[in-house]
This record gives structure tokens, sequence and C-alpha cells, in this order.
């Protein structure tokens, strides 16, 4: 019987050849040519380095690889459990475009093939400048509120256009994971920083079954292909921590995008020419209150010696743009800075302790200015970080505003572009959130209950935000009539139909066993309902949703962006338009 | 033993607040405020709330001015707000919701220390600490 068991299992694996061993990089993975990526084979048990057969093409892969993989015979998971033979292959690029095949065989039990796309791009570069938008978590309704609270609105045209209105919509871009359908930050940024998609949480490598985070198979990002082919300049801003995933995923290897400390270290590495953005905290030595390092590496110290002006705020930003020509390192906050609404009108969140912080506009053109003193060109990343920060907490009015703050951002790249032409302007999300704008709120209807005051189809009419100073922003955000935005998720939640004046939303915490239950601070404001929630009682905020994101694109090379793309595919654009398969490196 | 009762030392303790802890703030590094450099070393009371235990049995726990809430995918279990004081019991107590406002009294210790068991680093702490409800 235990035989005959046994014989069925070795057919069920051959049959079902999907579960055993696994390759990275993964099957349809598209690779830039001459970029440097690790291979790694995971198989299910344990072999003799002979009994595992690997080919490319159908020839010794060592032989196309150029080198002997290092045999690991039986990786270690949790508490020393087997896992199985590996072969690990680090640093390996490919010279010449085409289509691999690699097939494993170890044992009579284990099978898989894979195939992979080596690509190649022009010779000569279509763009000598790309500044990529990446709007975290913008969905839709975060556009179209931004437009009308920004804008206004007169018998249902608006009154004006966005920065982004005149950027054309090039793609939709799928956003899932390597093991989910939906995904974080990590994953679709290192997905569009490397061109290949990895795993939620994981930043510019293949998620590994290893416990240990940055063992995993690395795959090369933007920064390090720039820095290995071209002169250019590199920029990264955004308004979150700076070693946050999103702008993390320019320069950052690790399985755990929560690797934060490791991650200073990892932009230290590749040494952006401007870093603007919070998270200061990571960079201080341990033993410096309001240090989240448990080392004293003090990297403020380390970016001052390798050439950085240091900034702390929007005055020594100014100065730092002014007088100096060198590389310049901005943290203007120990975490995330506040949102523009906190920043520059209620003077909440985190404004008292950190007053002149900077905003994403002034950080742009800072930056722009910057880079584009490079005569090869430049690459720049802006993130506007608190849309997707607040539209977690499901507050509307921090995430719509900040949109705008965004878009103004973008209106900066636009200025640029018009008389530099050679740029590449990309604007996206990396995610989208279940939030739609739904109507109004009108606080002059008579009624009892909040609900009978949002008002739906024709009783929607127009809202009431005014922007009489036309910066952009309106005037008051607790107008009478206001937006009606909604998530169709959430954790138990007190509903108050209103603008979170005292500070940034906080709709639920963690009760009893774990378990986010309603915040109670809200529960007395005047018509606040509990919702329960419709989501596990482990989430604390609304989540992330699967759905496309749009991708717009306007400059050289943007003709490559169309139809359905996935987020890995827009990092072939990338390089396509900065041509990454050649060097340019001057002097070669 | 009537002496160590958390009443009892509550009411021989100096209040401090969360808003108290720091004189300045600036991303180079947060100052300590006068009244907690004072105060190190002496008893002291505080107000605030326990944010999830990093152990079920630990006698240590984190204090923060507001009840915590985190975002796995967008902060990480690793992230704490700047404003927190670690507190170190004199023996063990039921952990309460966090949710549930509490008072802790214990002494105050400054100054950057690394937890032996958890690695957690800390710039605040109340030892010999207990607290209560309110
Ligand atoms: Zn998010």
């Amino acid at each position: 019987m235990r035989a005959r068991l046994a014989v069925l299992a070795a057919a069920t694996f051959l049959a079902g050849a999907a579960n055993a061993a696994t390759i990275y990089p993964l099957d349809r993975a598209k690779i830039l040519v001459g970029s440097p990526f690790d291979f790694k084979v995971e198989l299910d048990q344990v072999y003799d380095a002979a009994d595992i057969d690997v080919t490319v093409n159908g020839k010794a892969y060592a032989d196309v690889f150029g080198h002997e993989a290092e045999f690991v015979s039986d990786e270690k998971g949790k508490d020393d459990a087997s896992l199985g033979s590996a072969l690990i292959l680090r640093d390996l690029s490919l010279a010449s475009a085409g289509d691999y095949t690699v097939s494993v065989k170890a044992g009579d039990a284990e099978e898989k093939t894979v195939n992979w796309t080596v690509y190649n791009t022009p010779s000569v570069a279509k763009a000598k400048n790309v500044i990529f938008f990446l709007g975290d978590g913008l969905s839709v309704a975060h556009r179209t509120a931004a437009r009308i609270m920004s804008k206004g609105m007169t018998e249902g045209k608006a009154d004006g256009r966005l920065a982004m209105d005149d950027i054309p919509p090039a793609a939709f871009i799928g956003t899932s994971s390597t093991h989910s359908i939906a995904t974080d930050s990590a994953n679709t940024m290192s997905a569009y920083m490397t061109g290949h998609k990895t795993r939620v949480n994981a930043l510019g490598v293949y998620a590994d079954r290893t416990p240990a985070s940055q063992d995993d198979p690395k795959v090369e990002t933007i920064a390090e292909a720039l820095r290995r082919q071209t002169g250019k300049s590199i920029g990264v801003v955004s308004t979150a921590e700076i070693e946050d995933a999103t702008p993390a995923a320019i320069v950052a290897h690790t399985r755990l995008r929560g690797d934060k400390a490791d991650i200073v270290g990892m932009f230290y590495e590749v040494q952006p020419d401007v870093i603007l953005g919070g998270g200061s905290a990571y960079f201080l030595k341990s033993d410096v209150p309001g240090s989240k390092r448990k080392d004293d590496k003090d990297y403020i110290q380390m970016f001052t010696d390798a050439g950085y002006t240091v900034a702390i705020d929007a005055a020594s930003l100014e100065d730092a743009a002014k007088n100096n020509a060198g590389k310049i390192l901005g943290l203007f906050h120990t975490g995330n800075m506040d949102t523009k609404l906190d920043r520059s009108f209620l003077k909440k969140g985190t404004v008292e302790k950190f007053p002149d912080q900077p905003g994403l506009v002034e950080m742009t053109e800072t930056a722009i200015d910057r880079l584009s003193q490079n005569k090869d060109g430049f690459f720049l990343m802006v993130e506007g970080a608190s849309i997707d920060k607040m539209s977690h907490p499901m507050d509307w009015d921090r995430a719509v505003v900040d949109t705008i703050e965004f878009d103004q951002a973008i209106a900066k790249a636009v200025e640029f572009a018009k008389s530099n032409p050679d740029t590449l302007i990309v604007v996206t999300g990396d995610h989208t959130h279940g939030v739609s704008l739904i109507g109004t709120i009108d606080d002059n209807v008579e009624a009892d209950e909040m609900r009978e005051k949002v008002m739906t189809y024709d009783d929607a009419g127009f809202p009431d935000y005014a922007d009489t100073d036309g910066d952009g922003y309106p005037d008051k955000i607790d107008v009478d009539r206001r937006f009606a935005i909604f998530s169709n998720n959430f954790p138990d939640y007190y509903e108050t139909f209103r603008p979170k004046m005292d500070g940034p939303f906080e709709p639920s915490i963690k009760g009893e066993n774990g378990e986010y239950v309603a915040n109670e601070q809200y529960k007395d404001v005047p018509g606040a309902v509990l919702r329960v929630g419709n989501l596990p009682k482990n989430a604390d905020t609304a989540v992330h949703a699967v759905d496309d994101i749009v991708l717009q694109a306007t400059g050289p090379g943007s003709e490559g962006f169309s139809g359905y793309m996935e987020q890995s595919d827009v990092y072939e654009v990338l390089a396509d338009a900065f041509a990454l398969g050649t060097s340019q490196k001057a002097g070669q | 033993m009537l002496a160590a009762s958390p009443r009892l030392a509550s009411a021989a303790a100096a209040r401090l607040s969360f808003d108290e802890l720091y004189g300045s703030f600036s991303p180079l590094g947060l100052e300590f405020s006068d009244k907690v450099k004072d105060l190190t070393g002496k008893t002291v009371a505080i107000r605030g709330f326990m944010a999830p235990p990093l152990k079920a049995e630990a006698q240590f726990f984190v204090l923060s001015e507001i009840p915590m809430a985190l975002c796995p995918f967008c902060s990480t279990d690793a992230d704490w707000p700047d404003s927190i004081v670690v507190v170190y019991l004199d023996r063990k107590q039921t952990f309460t919701q966090p949710n549930q406002m509490i008072e802790v009294t214990g002494a105050l210790d400054r100054g950057s220390w690394i937890d032996p068991e958890t690695g957690f680093v800390s710039q605040l702490r109340l030892r010999q600490a207990r607290y209560r409800t309110v």
C-alpha cells in the first residue's frame, strides 16, 4: 500500500510539475539585455548536485550563462525546516536578445520549464529626460474630485482643467502581484522600476522561500541601470518617508519593505543626486531621540561626507538650491510629511512640530532645476504619497487636496517640458482604491439623520467650494454642501459625513484580541453613525483595489504605452526611451 | 506593602504628559524637554494608550499618546509614532484594550536603550511601573 502511494505521488508530481521546482526569474519574464539579475532554482526535495539537470535552450546552463551556480543542498526555512535543494547564480546578465527556455529536471520527481524574453532597445535614446509621476493610490475618483474642487463646475462643464487632464491617457495598467491578484506600493513600484513583477512587500527582488529578507534573487532597478549605462542624474521626491516603498523602489532590494534602516543604506549605495522627502528617523544614529535605527550609523553625516548639501526645511532647501551646485539630501520630517491640507491650511497633524515643510510643488521644482543642469539628462520620480496614505483611513478631503498638489507638481514638469521637449512625462498610480465620488452632502437639508443629507442624481447639484485667491485650493474645506465620497470597503468605523478638521481621520483602532474596532473618538460627532465593516476584523483601514489604473504619458517615447499593459511592461518603455540597452557613458 | 499600591504611588508622582516630552523637533533629531530632564530618575505618572504588546507575556509594553492603528502595507509593524514611552512593569499585569486610556506610574529613565529580549530601541522608559485604567 505504501509503495503504491509513493508511485501515485511520483506520478502526481510529474503531472503537476507546476507544483514542483520554482525558477527565478519566473515564466514570461522580460529582461533588459545586459541587465544583471540573480538566477535561482528552488526544488521541493533534497538532491545530490549530480541529479539536477538545468538546460538553457537545450544546452548546459553553465555554457550559456558563463558560470556555475552555487549549489545549496538543503535550504532551511523557519525553525530549520528542510525546504529542499537550490541553485543560485548571482549577477548573471545576458548579452544577446532573444527567447530563452530554461528547463530544470531533478531526479525523477521534479521538472519545470520557464521562458524568458531578453529584449534590446534602440541604440539611440528617444528622451533625454524622464519625469515619472506616481500618485500613490491615484484612482479616477481622486482626479474627478480634484478637478471639481480646484476648478469648479458650471452647468455640468468643468470651469478649468487639471494639468493631468491634458496628458493623454495612454494605457490601462494591471497591478497584480506574483502571488495575488492584489498589490501594494512595493510590488507595483518595483515592477515599474525593474520590469519584473514581484510579491506584495517586495522591492527589486523575486520573493524566494527562505526567511531572510535580503538574500532573495535580485533584479536591476532603473537607478542602477542608469548608473551602469548613462551619465544621467537621478532624483527621488516624495511626501512619504523617503525609504517608504514607492521611493525605495528606485534603489532597493529586499523582500520586506519594512527593512527601512537598510533601505537608507541602499540609497547611500546608489546616491541619487537629489533626494527629497520625509523619514529622517532612519538616517539618525540610534542614540538621537527620534531615531528609528538600531545601530550607530549616522547617515546624515555619511551623505554630507559624500558631498550632499543637507536641507531640513523649506528655507534650507531654498538655500541649498540657490547656493550649491551639488547633490541635495532634503529630509523634512522624521516620519511621513504632513498633508497639504494640514501644512498650508489647518495646521493640524504634526505641523506644529515641523512647521516649515516644503510642499511637493517646491520639491519638484527644486529637483527639476538641479537635475536639468546635467547635459546628459536625468530621471526624476515624484510621488504624491498622501493620496494613498489618506485614502486608507478614508480621509477624503486630505486625499483630494493632496491630489491637487500632486497635479500642481505635474504642472511644473509640463512647463519644463515646453522648453525641453526631449522630456518624457509619465503620470500614473501604483494601485487604485475602492473609492467613488457619488454626489454631495448638504447641511442645509432639514433631516435628523445625516444619510438624508446625502444628495445624489439631480439633487446632488454642485458643491460650495470656492477658490477666491486663485491658488487652486478651496478657501474652506468644511463647506455646507461638500463632496459625498465613500469607500466600498471599510473596517468598523464611525461615518461622520464631515471633513476631519482636528487632524487626519483614524477610523479604527486595535481592540481586544488584536481585532480592529471603530474609533470611539468620532462617536459623538453630531450625526455620526457606526458602519459595520465589510473587511475582516484584522483590517484597520480601507484597502487597495485590484482595478486597473490609468497611465498617462506625453513626450518622446510615450507612444510605447498602449492598450492593456502589466505594470512590469512599463519599465520596457522607459528603458526604450532611454536606450538602456546601449552604453552612453562619456568616453565609451 | 501599601506604599507600593499604584494609587498611592500615583498620588506621589509628578505628572508628565506626551505633549511635554520634547522641547524641540527637527528632522535632525528631537530634544527632550527641561521637564523630562528634571524628572529623569524620579517617579512620574503618564496617561496614554497601551500599544498592542510585542509579546503576549512580556513585562514591557509601549505607551503611546493616541490609540495605535497600524496599516501593515503602508507603514509596517516596525513603525511607531515619535512620541512613545516604553514601560517596564514591576510585575505582570493583564493587558488592557488598546483604546482604553491608562495611567502609568514608574521611574523615568532616559537615553538610548536596547531591550535585550526584543531588540526594541527606546529613548524614554518608565521602570518598576504599574498602571491602572482611567
Ligand atoms: Zn496603500
